[in-house]
């Protein structure tokens, strides 16, 4: 009924695959978003070579946002730091498949935000992340 | 969408035909469902055409001119604000300043008064279901001028615990300040009781009417208040402007908020005499063409009446309590119907407002999702946000019906 709410959106809310906590982690971050109360941790196992090797997430927030995670999260799993880094927003905008207006855009990013800022920190990715 | 029955003694039939955006559709076949009015109301022909009349035939800046727009503009500028002073019962038009918004206005006295009033070792006295407008400003002037804040606290049933309410009176505040009506809980507080125990206890006191002028009578001698901030975008009116009224006395002793033209009666290189009251706090050109508009919500309401308008959204929210408690997963917040204006704060089992929001949207069904600016009374609530669905005197029962339709679907989705 809803292209917004397609199966796939709504699937990954109710059955996630990747929540959970790594303890310990190589990397981990957590932001959240206050005009929504969408809140996503992040962590990750990255091996000597930089790829990263398990990944997880936690968090609450919309169907949107938790979806967008469960799916970022299982995404990164494989990538080296540096794909992580270049990967774009409009990779993942196109991996949730829907389209979002720009209140729910930052539901969906948030995730994408937690990631890099988790991996490079905010000030490097400062330009970036403003725009997310 | 068939017309329905009038309620009561408002026409809403007739009255929906006066708002021209209602009949849009948001996408090809679905009809707006507008219960977003406690966030923004919709405008009425009369009050559109009556600020296009005055670009078009009467335009200038106002005071001052010696020009026949300018006298023609100055007085339908001040005639607004006669309508406005009437509008909530001040003895006189000097007693409305004419502000951007609420907010404004609230700024306008924390800045002013408290300036002039607060210190160290000062209180003011707020309570946990005001909106940011009426929290924010007070915080900046606390930091700076050293005084200190209470809320006071609600009921279970999410009403002013008035109890609680009295002893916070007896640590004296110098203000207290509430809001007449709640955007998020809908609850209607007892305003004139509230003022006289302040009074009694020494205190000034400021009513944050956004939520109340629009919806009821609202009377600043009948509820012996000493300051009443107000916006015309939710009555009606243009964005743009809001008004202060305030106690003649006080508003004399203020110091100006803002400096400017317009403000001064006499200006020298190295000192300023400020102007008459309501000049002495509307520095810079004002907002002309709203005013305009101002002045014509508030004739079109009065016209309705606003006695008629309230029992009509009394029956609304009824009505959808109501049907509301009916659906499977809902719950909402604040007092029973008969102490609450026409606003359902409520959350759908654990589906995020937004996704019940958008749903909705595809719906035509437009509603409020989030904190509604009211993040401290949300953290009370122990809830992130809320979708909020409020009435005014264009809604009908067939558009509550279409909400719960509507959140019916929303748990199909997430069934
Ligand atoms: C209770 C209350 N107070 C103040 C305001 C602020 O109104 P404005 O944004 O028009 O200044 C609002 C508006 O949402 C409100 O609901």
């Amino acid at each position: 009924m809803d292209d917004l709410y397609r199966e796939q959106i709504i699937d990954r809310y109710k059955n996630p695959q990747m929540r959970g906590n790594l303890d310990p982690h190589d990397y981990s971050y957590e932001d959240d978003n206050p005009l929504c109360g969408d809140r996503i941790r992040m962590d990750l196992r990255v091996d000597g070579s930089g790829r990263v090797t398990e990944a997880a997430f936690s968090g609450e927030g919309c169907a949107i946002s938790q979806a967008s995670a469960d799916l970022l999260t299982e995404k990164v799993v494989g990538m080296s730091l540096d794909e992580v880094k270049s990967y774009t927003k409009d990779e993942l905008i196109e991996m949730l498949g829907i389209d979002l207006g720009p209140v729910r855009l930052k539901c969906a990013l948030l995730s994408l935000k937690v990631l890099k800022a988790g991996v490079y920190g905010l000030d490097e990715l400062e330009e970036e992340l403003a725009a997310l | 969408m068939a017309v329905p029955q009038t309620l009561d003694t408002l026409d809403v039939g007739a009255i929906r035909k006066d708002f021209p955006i209602l009949k849009r559709e948001t996408q090809e076949g679905v009809q707006l469902v507008y219960l977003d009015s406690a966030a923004s109301s919709q405008k009425p022909e009369q009050v559109i055409h009556a600020m296009s009349r005055f670009y078009e035939t009467e335009y200038s800046n106002v005071h001052r001119g010696i020009h026949t727009l300018a006298e023609e503009a100055t007085a339908a500028f001040e005639s607004a604000r006669d309508r406005v002073a009437e509008f909530v019962g001040a003895e006189s038009s000097r007693q409305i300043v004419f502000t951007r918004n609420a907010t404004e206005a609230i700024n306008l006295v924390a800045n002013s008064w408290g300036r002039a009033n607060l210190g160290e070792g000062d209180l003011v006295l707020l309570t946990q279901m005001e909106h940011h407008s009426n929290i924010v400003p007070w915080q900046m002037m606390a930091s700076e001028l050293g005084f200190k804040i209470e809320y006071a606290p609600m009921t279970d049933d999410q009403r002013i615990d008035l109890a609680e309410y009295g002893a916070l009176l007896e640590r004296q505040p110098k203000l207290v300040g509430f809001t007449q009506m709640s955007n998020v809980l809908g609850t209607i507080n007892p305003v004139a009781e509230m003022a006289e125990m302040a009074h009694a206890a020494g205190a000034v006191v400021l009513v944050d009417g956004a939520q109340s002028v629009p919806h009821m009578v609202v009377n600043v001698a009948d509820l012996d208040i000493d300051f009443l901030a107000f916006s015309a975008h939710k009555l009606c009116g243009p964005s743009g402007i809001g008004a202060l009224y305030g106690r003649r006395e006080l508003l004399e002793e203020m110091p100006p908020f803002m400096g400017g033209g317009e403000m001064i009666k006499r200006v020298q290189f190295d000192a300023f005499v400020a102007a008459e009251l309501p000049s002495k706090f509307e520095a810079g050109t004002p907002p002309i063409a709203q005013a305009i508009g101002f002045g014509a919500a508030v004739d079109y309401l009065s016209k309705l009446g606003m006695p008629a308008i309230r029992q009509h959204e009394q029956e609304m929210i009824e009505r959808a309590l109501e049907q509301l408690e009916e659906v499977p997963g809902v719950r909402v917040y604040g007092p029973a119907a008969e102490h609450k204006g026409g606003v359902a704060a409520f959350t759908l089992a654990d589906t995020h407002p937004h996704d019940v929001a958008q749903i909705l949207d595809r719906r035509g069904i437009a509603v409020r999702a989030g904190h509604h600016c009211a993040m401290p009374l949300h953290e009370k609530l122990g809830l992130p946000a809320t979708t909020r669905a409020s009435f005014y005197l264009y809604n009908t029962p067939e558009e509550i019906d279409s909400l719960i339709e509507g959140l019916y679907a929303v748990r199909e989705v997430f069934a």
